[in-house]
């Protein structure tokens, strides 16, 4: 087939869905239902390939399937699907991936309705101009109502949903429907397949063997295998050596060309060489300017990554950059701390980012960590006018040399039952937001508009607003700049001793109360030591709260006689191991959960 | 090395107490006599085995061994003799006993039977503390017992005292001590009460109806009776243990000196050439595993040099002698400060320790603190 001919049969699509709505398995079901996969291949949720995305039900990395569809028309149609992270803290790689497609299918589950995230997802959709077609979920729950969310569909998002398909992808209801619809209202690409080289990347993951494989769309012209292309952001050059695609086992072509979606090896050693986001053209004949919307996307929360046992250490690194091999998004460099000695400031996305990020280092690589609370990059403005931009509370500078400091904000879509809108205010205020607005959606529903601290909701905002709604509210954020803050550093003493790993950031009026129930939760982690223990709370000089652990009194087995000898050694023993998951800073034994203690703080008063 | 001293278990009491989690059946309705022909066959198999050589203290432990009619009491210590019959001049012989259960008959027999020192579990001298304890004796049997016990020839008399009890203030325990002190016994053992898994303290303490001493009190109920007893001429030699000079038990010591000792009975343990074994507790178990002519043996382990040399630090370090230097070097053939010199400078640096030219000991902090400088040899 000609490739303009070709080129006409081409729907590239995907799927926008809140977490649950099931977006994964309604890519399984199609998949199924093209023939894609056989029966036995056929494991639950193909695309999603991580063990915990599975375990967590969302998906993290990108990943694009080609498909061919019968359709009723009788002609055969190539559908290229490309998976949709489904987190806020990847809101940019699902922009980028949307890019790539000219329609997305909008999943919305019947009983649930709209959320804020779906939302959040759909007008990303919109700024790419693509074609939606509404999909209602699960109507075969019984507290499903079709009408209502369709209603929602149109007068929330605005979107005609007359003709949305009423599906369950679990029963496999309403899939043909879906797919006939891809092929009659997805436009195909359109694009001249002999113009210079212009290929979008929208996801990449690095292969032992081959380098890194590189997700991509071509938008102009056409990727062939022995092409030498270039990164037009990084400038980067390299050989292809292979391109294909998914299908959704690899499958190597000759080439791809314009409206194809695939994958492109060329010996690239690093992720970060493929940016997201980033244009692939062809280095013998540039493209005169890359895609619109690249942007480097830049870690927004850090923490403190240490071995529990300093003995890892290099582990620990290895494990990073294993880790980096393979998410551009993740950045580390040393650090030493006087608590808890050498280790990494670690740079994430997000929370998720980071709590994936652990929990693989400790699964994957099986280290123990020590996580130090996370924080969010100050804008400290001295007083001899430099700035310095800190994402460590122990590199802020003494009181007198600031003049003033900037925190970064957010702009959250709050959307909430009615019922819940007194208490969610609540809780945006007492998390320093600021209002901006308030939409009622429906009669039940209201989308609020919060500018808030992104420390905040670094913090335990998203539990909180979960827990004060019932899990009724969902969230969805985006960056909206830096504005200056009454912003105190909070330095916690044990036993007089300031433990660095413990200081945090705070807002001058929430410090004392924070420093107080951070000491009193001090007080309860950390076990009773041979001596008194003042734990203390500091502002600069001053002390804000103060608790004692107690001394342990006497600790000694009385009786140890010839039968006692094993049982004594294992006693001492367990004893001992208590005392190596802990870190001794100066005298005091402490265990890894206190350096988590920040986050636990409760902020009811 | 061969092992001098000897343990040996009767695992029958008249009831358990509430505090008990030894190896110990009420003796009703337990085939004594099965079991007591059992040990004969256990100590043979065993002393063919591992020969004994001179034997220089035996301990007869329980359970209340006292439980034993004077028949299976003489038939029990003919056994022994005729399994050990090598003896020091200076053999200690213990046993234990509660007070009320040595009859004036029992006591002769045991003294034929050349037992030299009784040790009676007389806890408290608190009447409504005993009862608590789910002791079966009085006040008024304890002070019988250790009299009638003087009588028939004992010259070596210990009672164990319990501090840190349910409701017991440092006025109860003073006023035990007194009593105690009266009867003029040469040898006192005193531990503070440990509320240990499957006792039925454990599960008041669980339920929190068991109203212990704060860790304050049990403290000075400490230092309070290590103070008196000193004063009366009762010198501490062990965490737990005070004596007259010379009455010191030389059958603990051995334990604590880590050196080598034949165990026979249910649940006992034993060390001999080197592997630390214990035997299994049941008594139909202990008595069927005889039947088949083989050990009756649950776990052993063999020592290593390194657990062998930590066992010598924690155990040794219980005396108030504490470790001697050269007994290491002699026994390992290396330095103590080569092997144990960065631990042992952390210990004292925490003041747990301190170095003599010849022996490292627990200082008075180390002494409450015990768990934390025993815990640091372990690997």
């Amino acid at each position: 087939m000609d490739k303009r001919e070709r080129q006409k049969m081409i729907r590239n699509f995907s799927i926008i869905a809140h977490i649950d709505h099931g977006k994964s398995t309604l890519a399984d079901r199609i998949l199924e239902y093209t023939g894609a996969l056989t029966e036995r291949e056929m494991t639950e949720q193909f695309l999603d390939k991580m063990d915990l995305e599975k375990e967590r039900g969302i998906t993290i990395k990108l990943q694009s399937v080609r498909l061919k569809y019968q359709a009723k028309d009788g002609k055969e149609y190539l559908l290229n699907l490309i998976d949709t992270p489904g987190h806020v803290d990847f809101a940019y790689e699902v922009s980028r991936s949307l890019q790539a497609c000219e329609g997305a299918l909008l999943v919305v589950d019947a009983a649930q309705g709209v959320e804020a995230q779906t939302l959040a997802n759909v007008y990303l959709a919109l700024e790419s101009d693509l074609e939606i077609i509404p999909v209602i979920n699960k109507i075969d729950l019984p507290s499903a109502e079709p009408e209502r969310v369709k209603q929602e569909i149109e007068e929330i998002i605005g979107l005609d949903a007359s003709e949305a398909v009423l599906a369950s992808a679990k029963a496999g209801i309403g899939i043909e429907e879906i797919l006939e619809q891809v092929v009659e209202k997805v436009p195909a690409p359109e694009g001249d397949p002999d113009a210079p080289l212009q290929a979008l990347i929208f996801d990449s993951y690095y292969d032992a063997y081959k380098g890194v494989i590189v997700f991509m769309r071509v938008v102009q012209g056409t990727i062939r295998k022995g092409m030498k292309i270039k990164m037009m952001a990084t400038g980067k050059e390299f050989d292809v050596t292979e391109v294909g695609v998914y299908a959704p086992h690899p499958v190597p072509m000759e080439e791809l060309s314009v409206g194809e979606v695939g994958f492109v090896a060329a010996s690239i050693k690093n992720v970060k060489d493929t940016r997201v986001g980033d244009t692939i053209t062809d280095a013998a004949n540039p493209a005169p300017s890359p895609l619109p919307g690249y942007r480097k996307t830049n870690p927004m929360v850090f923490c403190g990554l240490y071995p529990v046992d300093s003995s890892d250490y290099n582990d620990l690194r290895e494990a990073l950059e294993k880790l980096e091999l393979n998410d551009a998004s993740l950045s580390y460099e040393p650090e030493t701390s006087s608590a808890l000695g050498f280790g990494f400031r670690v740079g994430f996305l997000g929370l998720l980012h980071m709590e994936i990020i652990q929990e693989r280092i400790e699964r994957e690589f099986d280290i123990p960590l020590i996580t130090t609370a996370p924080s969010v990059i100050y804008r400290i403005h001295q007083t001899d006018g430099t700035v310095l931009e800190i994402e460590n509370p122990t590199l802020m500078p003494e009181p007198q040399k600031i003049e003033r400091i900037e925190e970064p904000y957010i702009e959250a879509n709050i959307m909430v039952p009615n019922d819940f809108v007194g208490t969610v205010m609540e809780l945006c205020q007492r998390k320093r937001g600021q209002y901006v607005d308030m939409k009622y959606i429906d009669t039940n529903r209201v989308n609020l508009i919060y500018e808030l601290p992104l420390a905040e909701v670094v913090y335990d905002f998203f539990d909180q607003l979960k827990s004060s709604t019932k899990g009724y509210a969902s969230l969805d954020y985006q960056l909206a700049g830096y504005k200056p803050s009454n912003l105190v550093k909070m330095d916690i003493l044990l036993n007089g001793e300031v433990v660095d790993a413990l200081s945090f950031i705070v807002h001058r009026e929430q410090a004392y109360y924070r420093g107080r129930a951070l000491v009193e939760k001090l007080r309860k982690l950390i076990p009773r030591q041979m001596f008194e223990v003042p734990v203390q709370a500091a502002v600069g000089n001053k002390i804000v709260a103060r608790e004692t652990i107690k001394a342990i009194r006497k600790n000694v087995l009385a009786k140890c006689y010839g039968g006692d000898v094993s049982r004594k050694r294992k006693l001492l023993e367990k004893q001992k191991e208590g005392k190596k998951r802990m870190k001794s800073v100066g005298s005091v034994e402490i265990p890894q959960e206190a350096f988590m203690a920040v986050l636990q703080v409760d902020d009811e008063k | 090395m061969s092992a001098k001293a000897v343990y040996i278990h009767i695992p029958f009491c008249t009831n358990k107490c509430h505090y008990c989690d030894f190896t110990a059946y009420t003796v009703k309705g337990q085939p004594v006599d099965d079991y007591l022909t059992a040990l004969d066959r256990e100590m043979r198999l065993v002393t063919t085995e591992v020969p004994p050589h001179t034997i220089e203290t035996i301990f007869i432990g329980g359970g209340t061994p006292t439980v034993l009619t004077p028949e299976q009491m003489e038939r029990l210590l003919e056994m022994i003799q005729a399994h050990f019959p090598n003896r020091s001049p200076q053999l200690e012989f213990t046993i234990e006993a509660n007070p009320g259960t040595t009859t004036d008959e029992l006591l002769k027999i045991m003294i034929a039977g050349g037992v030299n020192r009784i040790s009676f579990g007389a806890q408290t001298f608190r009447p409504d503390l005993l009862k608590r304890l789910g002791r079966i004796h009085g006040v008024a049997e304890i002070e019988q017992s250790v009299i009638a016990a003087r009588e028939a020839g004992f010259q070596n008399i210990s009672l164990d005292l319990m501090f840190g009890l349910p409701d017991q203030s440092l006025e109860d325990l003073h006023h035990t001590l007194q009593s105690a002190l009266s009867l003029h016994p040469d040898h006192f053992s005193c531990y503070s009460l440990k509320v240990e898994e499957g006792t039925l303290f454990y599960h008041l303490a669980q339920k929190d109806e068991l109203p212990l001493p704060s860790e304050d009190e049990e403290l000075n109920m400490y230092q309070s009776l290590r103070t008196i007893l000193a004063e009366k001429g009762y010198h501490q030699y062990e965490i737990s243990n005070f004596a007259k000079p010379g009455k010191e038990s030389r059958h603990n010591s051995i334990y604590w000196l880590n050196e080598e000792y034949y165990g026979f009975g249910t649940g006992s343990h034993g060390y001999l050439q080197k592997i630390r074994y214990a035997n299994v507790k049941s008594v139909a178990e202990y008595i069927r595993i005889i039947d088949q002519a083989r050990r009756p043996v649950s776990e052993s382990d063999i020592v290593t040099e390194q657990e062998d040399m930590e066992n010598f630090m924690i155990l040794g370090l219980r005396m108030m002698k504490g470790v001697s230097r050269s007994r290491f070097q002699s026994r390992y053939h290396k330095d103590m400060m080569d092997v144990y010199g960065s631990v042992i400078q952390k210990l004292v640096d925490q003041g747990l320790l301190k170095v003599e030219p010849e022996r490292v000991v627990l200082t008075e902090k180390g002494l409450i603190f015990g768990n934390e400088a025993f815990a640091a040899f372990l690997i």
